[in-house]
């Protein structure tokens, strides 16, 4: 069962490698839109340190949540997806492959550029650690939970702003305890809280998401 | 006895069977529903005392607060709903699911509104981001996502299946989110006038809104019933008893 | 003994159909188009849910047996199935891991030169054609172990010497006690008292 997860991911990462200029995207995205805050809002140091938080994890949550609809959508039109799903293995299991492929590949990237951004809003030393360390346990969780809005609305027409209705008001809890992690080390209080919760949150979505992805899979494939 | 044979109310899981039952229920809560909306709106704005902090403005909780319960309270019994269509491939269930949520987004609609014309003269300005309030929105968009996914869909199986995972997946996100959103309020809100704090709520007060509360699911549940008919009619349209029924009407 | 049974009642497209197949026997689904042969073949593999009715493989309903069952199915659709940023070779190999049995790099290329398609295996599948890409596909039927074939047009945009190749693979695979299932438009030939008709649609 393990041997076909590694399989699955291995060739997800390999498709990746071959043609980057998806993950390029993502990653422009994010930066795009951090950059535009202080374009649209001025400036001043202490505005963007006060906003800084907010939006790089908002920022996130948007890269993220465009990176989604092609998690699944070339294999569903080549048919790929089809075999997956008739594969000698839990699906379940197959798709927590593709989803840890799409995050290291959409995910991960955000994460280690975040303290680039988080410099240019103002932020420094722990501020900027604790961003990293609540963009790390939080955007695998947005990648799990918008697995299962990418498998629902598979094929759809109107797909990527119906895939946003449906994820985003799911994102609120991640938005709210990683940009409070943020914020609370900023304003020199604990963040552990928020962390520990965003840990609790990213176990529960991997003990449920990929069964959810999975049978919102089998049910656009119906 | 034929009210205690399973059989007896197996057959209501039949939309054939049901849509007439339906039609004979609607009227009566539709009734129910007129008599303790004016009940309510009677003791809400003309037997409850003035507010001493609020005056006359605060009588539009008798709305919103009503409102709120049955928009979250509606939510779930659609959740249930979906989550039996889902489970048991009922088609009845995922049809009361699809005529419920136009109604809970109905509700969620009139109580952030009905909250806005509280807070201008409360507070000053037409929306804060008080918890109770931040969490109508969501629910509103979890409402919305839920018809735009079923609109979206042409196959009606698969349509149906797909909004039954959407509600399971919202259902389980529901307390999550709200729990969330409270603590972020608390947060930064500081000192915010919540509308259930009012330190004591007088008699009167309490029974408008409970009256109000059951004014608006008796109308829930009409509206609901109504709804469902015109959806078994549209999902059964070829099976034989609406093609007769259609012929019939003619 | 392998055995496929299938009873299933679909109002919108066929409704009360029954059949069993056998070892080392085909069934040909025939029709006019949208008469339900891919929905039927779908229904088979599990793919899609019957409206009512179930299909057993080896007297057990499919639903139960889940991967039991999918390991034992070669589904080949009209979409190839294929990776087109990745060579045939990692395609085959990937779909050998994902179904439960492990190629060797020589297997598959003697897979791929029985289809015609020599000198191309290190490169990626979307530089060939429409035939060469089908056939690639089609190389799993030479690679594979499940018992039940369920093939859905497998000739199509085959030249002579290819759709030879696929009845001979057919022929050795029933010869071992496999079933096919399979819809054609195209007569294809086989020993009689081996194939069984299902005519759907009219």
């Amino acid at each position: 069962m393990w041997v076909a997860f590694k399989w699955v991911l291995k060739r997800d990462l390999m498709l990746a490698v071959r043609g980057p200029s998806e993950v390029l995207t993502t990653l422009m995205f994010f930066i795009i839109v951090v950059s535009l805050f202080p374009l649209g809002v001025g400036p001043e140091r202490e505005t963007l340190m006060e906003i800084a938080s907010g939006v790089v994890w908002v920022a996130a949550l948007l890269a993220s949540m465009l990176s989604l609809g092609r998690l699944f959508s070339s294999d569903y039109e080549d048919g790929s997806l089809e075999q997956l799903v008739l594969a000698a293995h839990p699906l379940p299991v197959l798709v927590l492959g593709k989803i840890v492929a799409h995050w290291l590949v959409s995910g991960l990237p955000l994460v280690l550029v975040s303290p680039v951004l988080g410099l240019q809003l103002g932020l420094d030393g722990e501020t900027l650690a604790v961003l990293i360390l609540s963009l790390l346990l939080g955007t695998p969780v947005l990648s799990l939970i918008g697995a299962v809005g990418a498998g629902l609305t598979l094929g759809l027409r109107g797909g990527g702003v119906l895939l946003s209705l449906l994820v985003l008001p799911l994102y609120i809890p991640v938005l709210v305890f990683g940009a409070g992690a943020v914020e609370a080390v900023r304003s020199g209080l604990e963040a552990q809280a928020h962390l520990s919760l965003l840990g609790a949150f990213l176990v529960l979505s991997v003990m449920l998401a990929p069964w959810a992805a999975a049978s919102a899979l089998r049910i656009s494939l119906d | 006895m034929r009210l205690f044979s399973k059989d007896f109310w197996f057959q209501f899981a039949s939309p054939k069977t049901f849509y007439p039952f339906a039609g004979k229920l609607i009227p009566w809560f539709a009734g129910v529903a007129a008599v303790l909306t004016l009940v309510g709106l009677y003791i809400g704005f003309f037997v409850a005392p003035v507010d001493y902090q609020q005056g006359n403005s605060y009588r539009v909780m008798f709305i919103h607060v009503p409102a709120a319960w049955m928009s979250m309270f509606i939510y779930v019994v659609m959740c249930a709903y979906a989550a039996l269509g889902l489970v048991l491939n009922t088609r009845l269930s995922d049809m009361m699911a699809a005529a419920l949520a136009p109604t809970g987004a109905m509700f969620t609609f009139v109580a952030l509104w009905t909250g806005a014309l509280w807070g201008r003269p409360t507070w000053g300005t037409y929306w804060v981001w008080d918890a109770r309030l931040t969490s109508e929105l969501i629910l509103l968009f979890l409402y919305l996502g839920y018809m735009a996914l079923r609109s979206a869909i042409d196959d009606p199986r698969r349509a149906s299946r797909a909004s039954g995972l959407l509600a399971l997946v919202g259902v389980i996100n529901v307390p999550i989110i709200y729990f969330s959103v409270k603590w972020w309020n608390t947060l930064h809100q500081g000192a915010s006038v919540s509308l259930t704090s009012a330190p004591t709520m007088a008699k009167t007060m309490f029974a408008a809104m409970i009256v109000m509360t059951f004014a608006f699911w008796a109308y829930a549940i009409a509206v609901a019933l109504y709804r469902v008919r015109l959806i078994i009619l549209e999902r059964e349209r070829h099976a034989r008893w609406v093609v007769e029924l259609a012929e019939r009407e003619r | 003994m392998n055995e496929l049974t299938c009873f299933r009642g679909d109002r919108r497209l066929f409704a009360g159909l029954g059949f069993a197949v056998e070892a080392g026997q085909v069934l040909h689904v025939s029709g006019p188009n949208g008469a339900g042969k891919t929905t039927l073949l779908r229904i088979l593999c599990g793919l899609t849910l019957p409206e009512s009715g179930e299909v057993r493989w080896r007297g057990q309903p499919i639903g139960e047996l889940k991967e039991e069952y999918a390991r034992e199915v070669l589904y080949l659709g009209h979409l190839n199935g294929l990776k087109a940023e990745l060579t045939p070779v990692e395609n085959l190999m990937a779909w050998a891991a994902l179904h439960g049995f492990e190629l060797d790099e020589d297997a598959i290329l003697d897979a791929l030169a029985a289809m015609a398609l020599r000198g191309i295996d290190d490169l990626p599948v979307k530089v060939l054609s429409q035939g060469q890409k089908r056939r690639v596909a089609l190389a799993r039927l030479l690679l594979g172990r499940q018992p039940l074939w369920i093939l859905d047009e497998p000739f199509v945009a085959l030249d002579r010497h290819a759709v030879g190749v696929l009845e001979r693979a057919i022929e050795t695979h029933l010869d071992g006690g496999g079933l096919v299932v399979l819809t054609t438009h195209q007569a294809f030939t086989l020993a009689a008292g081996r194939l069984c008709e299902l005519a759907l649609g009219g």
